[in-house]
């Protein structure tokens, strides 16, 4: 059994999201490789080669992946997987965009957002907004399997000595080209990485308040911020902020929910967070349920007491 | 150009679904269904492209138990011309929908192929990228901006990161975001009309399509409860909470 693992970087830095796919493609038992698709992405190879329980690196080095377009990187999947028993990428936009165009390519059903593995073809997955778990069997020959990242732990970046093995590909299948990117620039860590995430809701009512009320408590805590669907629709936060059933799955030390109602698309994204407190003034907000510590009051006068008294 | 919209009858997303207590799936019987939210924006963008002049005649299909009916009911009554029922009592794997979906593309030659980015019960976020796989087309997933340009189409993505542009030789297949657009509601005269709208009823066999699943769901469980906590009353007080679970410094 060798399972493949596609990488998730930027062509420079290999992003945290590969080391809980990695662990979770350790778990399937055999042999883990992992694949750098990208365009002078010698970095991040090499840093690849270090990660603990990687036994090679294979490097496709070439423009046509240089933006990670599905139309390219996933034939060069698929022309790997003659040597593969199954292929696992983190469950991030990229790794959704991807990984099915993949599977199809195989006559495979993909296993999406794995939770556990249970052994090589059995693993549990959410369903319905993480209302029920579902184990879930695959009867094909090749698995296809994406990762919640905040399932499984992370892989070690360092203690691993695989080797590099440059490879070539299909190239570019002409189909699509990069245009641009519009990425949010933020000093604050990484949702999905960070140990604290203050998130604002609806109740913000304007891009100026979240930043007013928002941001200063976050930087006192050292925190990441977030936002509900509300927040984003409205244009009070950028889209990358949301954290819910359809935006990103989080679970920090601590999750402080401001002017957030609790919805169950909201609480998918962030109901395993350690401790969550919440902020309402709606002592019957859906929040409270699900919350260690609640406040109940107006955010705009206790979010700034708040932040003066840490 | 034609726009062919799949759309997939779901729980509505308003409703929190039980666990059956034999753990053989979630209870169904008597919840509210309705059209998975973001087959509605689908809905909706195609019939925005129609009303620019870009789009020429949208034909939704779907893929599922004979009520599917009333699903395609409501994008004909929000504007789409005609529809594809699909008939099948097998749960319906994304692989398989892809498949049937590329049988009736090839049938219909559209240039886009609109879906949802992912249907809220089974969350897998796959059939369109698989259809593009299956078709040979390019995909712009997880769109919040679709802008035709002659024979290509500009499509804005919500990633990780934030946005990006691609450019896509038509015909493509596009998986929506939320915030690509705000779904109309029907209104009554166009739900009226809308029962006269010609809708054809086909099988999975008739496109020569095995809906045997792939995948055996082997147990259902609730996930691990969170009970409520407690109530703080001061900002002083939750600050020492916090300290003393060790939360904050
Ligand atoms: C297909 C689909 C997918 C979705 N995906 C997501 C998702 O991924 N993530 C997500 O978050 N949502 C998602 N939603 C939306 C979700 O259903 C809710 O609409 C959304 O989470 C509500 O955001 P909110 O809590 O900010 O707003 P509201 O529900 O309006 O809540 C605002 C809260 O602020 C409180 N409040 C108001 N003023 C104050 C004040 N001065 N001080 C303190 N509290 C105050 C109110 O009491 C209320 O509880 C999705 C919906 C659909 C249909």
């Amino acid at each position: 059994m060798t399972t493949l693992v596609l990488a998730e970087h930027d062509n420079s830095v290999l992003k945290d999201a590969t080391l809980a796919a990695v662990t979770a493609a350790g778990k399937l038992g055999g042999d883990v490789h992992l694949l750098v698709a990208g365009h002078n992405a010698k970095s991040v190879a090499e840093a690849g080669a270090q990660v603990a329980g990687v036994a090679k690196v294979l490097l496709a080095d070439d423009a046509a992946y240089g933006a990670a377009l599905a139309e390219n990187v996933a034939p060069l999947i698929v022309s790997l997987m003659p040597g593969y028993d199954a292929v696992v990428a983190p469950a991030t936009t990229r790794g959704k965009n991807i990984m099915p165009r993949v599977a199809a390519a195989l006559d495979v059903a993909q296993i999406s957002e794995i939770l556990s593995v249970e052994s090589a073809d059995t693993f549990t997955r959410p369903i319905y907004a993480g209302n029920a778990i579902a184990t879930v069997t695959s009867s094909d020959a090749k698995k296809v399997i994406t990762v919640r990242g905040t399932a499984f732990d992370k892989a070690a970046t360092s203690g691993g000595s695989a080797s590099v093995e440059s490879i070539g590909g299909p190239g570019d299948a002409g189909l699509s080209k990069f245009v641009s990117a519009d990425l949010t620039t933020s000093a604050r860590p990484e949702l999905t990485a960070a140990k604290i995430i203050v998130s604002g809701g609806r109740a913000l009512g304007s891009s100026d308040k979240f930043h007013e009320f928002i941001d200063p408590l976050a930087d006192k805590l050292g925190a990441a911020v977030g936002a509900s669907r509300a927040a984003v629709d409205a244009g009070y936060a950028p889209n990358d902020y949301q954290v819910g059933q359809t935006g990103k799955i989080v679970a920090p030390e601590l999750y402080v929910a401001v002017g957030i109602s609790g919805a169950i698309q909201h609480l998918a994204g962030m109901k395993d967070s350690k401790i969550i407190v919440a902020i309402n003034k709606d002592e019957e907000a859906p929040i409270f349920q699900v919350a260690d510590f609640g406040l109940v009051g107006d955010l705009f006068t206790l979010v700034p007491e708040m932040t003066s008294k840490l | 150009m034609k726009i062919l919209v799949p759309v997939k009858r779901v729980v509505d997303y308003n409703v929190k679904v039980r666990v059956k207590s034999d753990g053989t799936g979630v209870d169904l019987a008597n919840v509210k269904m309705s059209m998975n939210p973001f087959d509605e924006i689908a809905v909706e963008e195609a019939i925005r492209l129609k009303e620019k002049g870009i789009a020429t005649e949208i034909v939704v299909v779907s893929i599922g138990v004979q009520q599917s009916q009333e699903t395609l009911r409501t994008a004909l009554a929000m504007g789409a011309d005609r529809a594809i029922l699909v008939v099948t009592d097998v749960t319906t794997e994304s692989l398989t929908v892809a498949k049937i979906l590329a049988k009736v593309a090839a049938e219909e030659q559209p240039g886009l192929i609109i879906l949802g980015k992912q249907a809220i019960d089974d969350d897998a976020n796959q059939t369109g990228q698989m259809l593009a796989a299956l078709l040979g087309w390019p995909q712009g997933t997880f769109a919040s901006a679709v802008v035709p340009n002659g024979d290509r189409v500009a499509v804005t993505r919500e990633v990780d990161g934030g946005l990006e542009t691609v450019d896509l030789k038509l015909p493509a297949v596009v998986t929506t975001d939320l915030r690509l657009n705000e779904p109309r509601y029907a209104s009554l005269p166009n739900i009226m009309k809308a029962k006269s709208k010609p809708l054809a009823s086909k099988t999975p066999a008739d496109y020569g399509v095995d809906p045997t699943p792939r995948l055996t769901i082997t147990k259902v469980v609730e996930p691990a409860k969170r009970s409520a906590g407690t109530k703080v009353k001061t900002v002083d007080e939750l600050i020492e909470k916090l300290k003393n679970a060790g939360a904050i410094a």
